[in-house]
C-alpha cells in the first residue's frame, strides 16, 4: 500500500468530481423529472403510489405461458388488464395492479387459486396500499432523510468544525443520489425498504467519513509542519486499510444476502451493497478533499 | 502468567454461558431466542389490515381520539365474535387502525366483515329511509319457526324503541297502499347492502321486526353475525381499507430460512477474513463476534423485538459493521508497533487513540437509527430497533472483550509480532 502513498487525493479532486458527476447523473435527473411530475422514472412500488400486489405459489413451473394465462384470468375476472404479471422463483407468480376493492381482490384470488391449485393458507400473498398511505410514506421518507442529515451536520459541526460538516453532508447527499441512480438504472422496486437502505447508508457512510476526519483532527495537532492538503492526504492514506477492510467485511455479509436471499431481501441488499461501496469511495475520495477545498475557500473569503 | 490464563477461561465461560442462554434460555428470566422473538408477518405468514377512518369535517382532535378508541374496542369485539381470538387491533397514528391476524383462511372476507360500519336502514322502493340504527333498541339471534309452517329458521329479531315503533307505523301506513304495483316492501339494508326485503301487507304497530336470512351458505352463522354486528352498534366512522398485507406461511418460512443461512455463511466468512488479516487479533474478534451474536439473541428475546425481514437484514448488516471497531483499533495497534513501541504499550495506545473515532462514528449511525425509530412504521421500526441494538452492543462487546483477550494474551507470552500481523522487516 505504501508505494501508492504518493498519490494525492486533494490534487486529483477534479477527477473524482467528474467520476461522481457521472455516477449521480441518472439519480439526479430521475429525481428532478419525478418532482416535475414525469411518471415511471422510478419503478414506484405500491408503498408509495397505492395499489395491489398478489403473489401465488402455483402447482407447476411459472413459465411465460402460465404468466400470460394468469393475466388472462385477471382480465376475465375484472374486465381490465393488470399492470404486470411476472414470475418469482420457480413456481411463484406476482401480479401488480392498481387499487382494488375487497370484492375484486377476492375475485382475482379465487380465479387463480382454482386454476392453479394454490394453497390459500400457505402459498398466497396479497398486499394492498391506498394512495393516502403512500402519500404519508413519501412525506415521512423526505422528513426522515432531512432530519437525519441535519442532525448529523450539527453533530459533526460540534465535534469537528462547521466546514467539515458541510463536506460530510455533501458526501452523504452524493451517496444518496448514487443509490437513486441504481434504482433508476436497475428498475428496483422503489418501496419502503428504500428508506431503510438509504438511512443505513447515511449512517454507514458518515461512519467512514468520520474515521478519516478524526485522523485529520489528530494529524493537525501532530504534523505541525504540513499544510492542510498534505495533512488531509496523509490522513486518508493512514486510514486506507481500515476503509477497505471494513467495506470488505460489510460487503461479504450483504453479498451473502444478495446470493441466498428471497427476492424482497435481494431488492434490499442490492442498494445497500452499492451504498456501502459508494460510501467507501466518497469517504476516501470526496469528503476529505472537499473539506480541504471548503477550508481554502473559507480562508480566501 | 497465571492471571492471563484465568482471564482467558473467564471469557470463554462467559461467552459459552451467553450462547447457552441465547439457545436454551435461563430459567424463566430469559427465554430461548426461538420462543422469545416475535417473528413478523413476512416471516411466519398471516394478515395485517390497516383501516383508515373517514373522518367527518369539524371534528375536534379530542373527539377524533375518543372516536378512534371506541372504534378500536368495537373492532376487537368483532374479532372476538368472529372467532379470531388470536388477532389484535391497535391504533396507529391519528386515524388508522391496524388489525393483525397470525393466520387466517379467507383474509378478504375478514376484511369486509370487520370493516363494516353496521349502519342499518329501512328503505322503501323509492329509496326513502324510514328508520335507521338509532331507532333499534337491541338485536338478537333466534332459531325458531317464524310462520305457521313450523320450520326452524335462523333469523334476527330487532327490538325497536318507542320512536322506532312510531316510525314503523308511519312507514307501513304509507307503503301498504302500494300493493297494487308490487312495491309494497320495506327493505332492510346493512351498510347500503340489502339483506332482507319483507313485504308490508298490513299496517304495522309492533316493536319487534324479524330479519330473515336469504340464501346464505351458512344461515346460522350469518344470522349470528348480523345480530352481533347490529347490537354491537355502529362504528363512529366509516372505515376504508388503507392497506392490507397477507403472506402465506410457506412463503414466510422460506424468507426466514434463507436469510438465516445467508447470515451464518456471512458470519463465518467475516471470521475467516479477520483471522487471515489480523491473525491472533482476528481470532479474538471471532470470539467477540460469537459473544456479540449470542448477546444479540438474548437482547431480542428480552425486549421482544418484532423481527421482520428488514430486521434480519439489519442484524446481518451489524455483523459486518461490528468488526469495524476492531479493524480501526487493530490498524492502530499495527501502526504503533511499526513506529517501534512495545506490544503492551501499542495495545494501550491503540485503544486510546481509536476510541474517539469509534464513538463519533457510532453516534452518527445511532442518529440515523433513531430517526428511523421516530418516523418509521411497521417493518422499518423493526429494522431500526435491530440496528440500534446492534450498534450499541457491538461497540461494547467488540471494544471490551477484545481488549481483555489481547492483554491476557500478552501476559501469557503471546508476543511474537508475527501473531499480530507485523513482519520483522516492517517492525524495523
Amino acid at each position: 500500500m505504501d508505494k501508492f502513498r504518493s498519490f494525492s487525493f486533494t490534487k486529483h479532486f477534479k477527477v473524482f468530481a467528474i467520476i461522481s458527476a457521472v455516477l449521480i447523473a441518472a439519480g439526479l435527473v430521475g429525481l428532478i423529472l419525478s418532482l416535475c411530475g414525469v411518471p415511471n422514472v422510478f419503478n414506484f412500488d405500491i408503498d408509495f403510489v397505492g395499489g395491489t400486489t398478489f403473489e401465488f405459489q402455483l402447482d407447476r413451473t411459472a413459465d411465460k405461458a402460465v404468466t400470460d394465462h394468469v393475466a388472462e384470468l385477471y382480465e376475465q375476472a375484472l374486465g381490465r388488464k393488470p399492470s404486470s404479471v411476472t414470475s418469482t422463483g420457480e413456481t411463484g407468480v406476482r401480479i401488480k395492479a392498481l387499487e382494488l376493492t375487497d370484492a375484486e381482490v377476492e375475485a382475482v384470488r379465487d380465479a387463480v387459486v382454482q386454476a392453479y391449485g394454490v394453497d390459500v393458507e400457505k402459498g398466497y400473498q396479497v398486499e394492498r396500499v391506498s394512495a393516502s398511505v403512500g402519500k404519508d410514506l413519501t412525506r415521512s421518507a423526505f422528513l426522515a432523510s432531512g432530519v437525519a442529515v441535519l442532525l448529523i451536520l450539527i453533530y459533526i459541526a460540534i465535534r469537528f468544525e462547521f466546514r467539515s460538516g458541510i463536506a460530510a453532508v455533501i458526501a452523504l447527499i452524493h451517496d444518496l443520489l448514487v443509490m437513486l441512480s441504481v434504482y433508476v438504472i436497475f428498475r428496483i422496486p422503489f418501496n419502503i425498504n428504500f428508506i431503510a437502505a438509504a438511512l443505513t447508508i447515511l449512517g454507514y457512510s458518515i461512519n467512514a467519513t468520520i474515521v478519516v476526519f478524526d485522523r485529520v483532527r489528530e494529524n493537525r495537532k501532530t504534523m505541525k509542519t504540513g499544510s492542510f492538503p498534505v495533512i488531509v492526504d496523509t490522513s486518508i492514506w493512514d486510514t486506507m486499510s481500515r476503509s477497505i477492510n471494513t467495506t470488505v467485511t460489510t460487503l461479504i455479509v450483504m453479498l451473502m444476502l444478495l446470493i441466498f436471499g428471497v427476492s424482497s431481501i435481494r431488492n434490499f441488499a442490492l442498494p445497500i451493497c452499492v451504498g456501502v461501496l459508494c460510501g467507501c469511495y466518497s469517504s476516501v475520495c470526496i469528503s476529505g478533499p472537499l473539506w480541504n477545498l471548503l477550508s481554502r475557500a473559507g480562508k480566501k473569503a | 502468567m497465571k492471571k492471563g490464563i484465568i482471564q482467558f477461561l473467564i471469557v470463554i465461560l462467559v461467552v459459552g454461558a451467553l450462547v447457552y442462554a441465547a439457545l436454551c434460555g435461563v430459567g424463566g428470566v430469559i427465554k430461548p431466542v426461538r420462543e422469545g422473538v416475535v417473528l413478523g408477518l413476512d416471516l411466519v405468514g398471516g394478515s395485517e389490515i390497516t383501516y383508515e377512518a373517514v373522518v367527518p369535517e369539524k371534528l375536534s382532535a379530542s373527539e377524533l381520539q375518543s372516536g378512534m378508541e371506541v372504534a378500536r374496542t368495537m373492532l376487537q369485539q368483532r374479532l372476538d365474535f368472529l372467532g379470531y381470538t388470536e388477532a389484535s387491533a391497535y391504533i396507529s397514528g391519528e386515524r388508522r387502525l391496524v388489525v393483525e391476524f397470525p393466520s387466517v383462511n379467507d383474509p378478504e372476507a375478514a376484511v369486509q366483515k370487520l370493516g363494516a360500519t353496521a349502519v342499518v336502514n329501512f328503505v322503501d322502493a323509492d329509496g326513502k329511509v324510514w328508520l335507521s340504527g338509532s331507532e333499534i333498541d337491541s338485536a338478537a339471534y333466534e332459531n325458531s319457526p317464524i310462520d305457521d309452517s313450523g320450520v326452524m329458521v335462523p333469523h334476527v329479531v330487532l327490538e325497536l324503541t318507542d320512536e322506532g315503533r312510531q316510525k314503523l307505523h308511519e312507514a307501513s301506513t304509507a307503503i301498504v297502499n302500494r300493493v297494487s304495483d308490487g312495491t309494497n316492501y320495506l327493505a332492510i339494508q346493512l351498510d347500503g347492502e340489502e339483506i332482507s326485503k319483507p313485504y308490508v301487507n298490513t299496517v304495522l304497530n309492533s316493536s319487534s321486526v324479524v330479519i330473515e336470512i336469504g340464501s346464505a351458505e351458512d344461515p346460522v352463522s350469518e344470522a349470528k353475525y348480523l345480530a352481533d354486528i347490529i347490537s354491537a352498534g355502529r362504528l363512529p366512522f366509516e372505515l376504508t381499507t388503507a392497506k392490507q398485507q397477507t403472506i402465506g406461511a410457506s412463503l414466510g418460512e422460506k424468507s426466514l430460512s434463507t436469510s438465516l443461512k445467508a447470515g451464518l455463511i456471512g458470519l463465518i466468512l467475516v471470521m475467516l477474513f479477520m483471522i487471515v488479516f489480523y491473525r491472533l487479533m482476528g481470532l479474538y474478534s471471532c470470539i467477540a463476534l460469537v459473544c456479540y451474536t449470542a448477546l444479540f439473541g438474548v437482547a431480542i428475546s428480552v425486549f421482544h423485538v418484532n423481527l421482520s425481514l428488514p430486521g434480519i437484514a439489519g442484524i446481518i448488516l451489524t455483523v459486518g459493521m461490528a468488526v469495524d471497531a476492531n479493524v480501526i483499533i487493530y490498524e492502530r495497534i499495527k501502526e504503533e508497533i511499526r513506529v517501534g513501541k512495545t506490544l503492551r504499550y501499542a495495545v494501550v495506545s491503540g485503544y486510546k487513540r481509536a476510541l474517539l473515532a469509534i464513538i463519533d462514528a457510532n453516534v452518527t449511525t445511532m442518529i440515523a437509527a433513531a430517526v428511523l425509530l421516530w418516523q418509521g412504521t411497521g417493518t422499518i421500526l423493526g429494522f431500526a430497533t435491530t440496528l440500534l441494538i446492534g450498534v450499541v452492543l457491538s461497540m461494547l462487546v467488540m471494544l471490551i472483550l477484545t481488549r481483555i483477550l489481547l492483554q491476557a494474551g500478552i501476559s501469557v507470552g503471546l508476543v511474537n509480532p508475527k501473531l499480530y500481523c507485523v513482519n520483522k522487516k516492517e517492525e524495523a
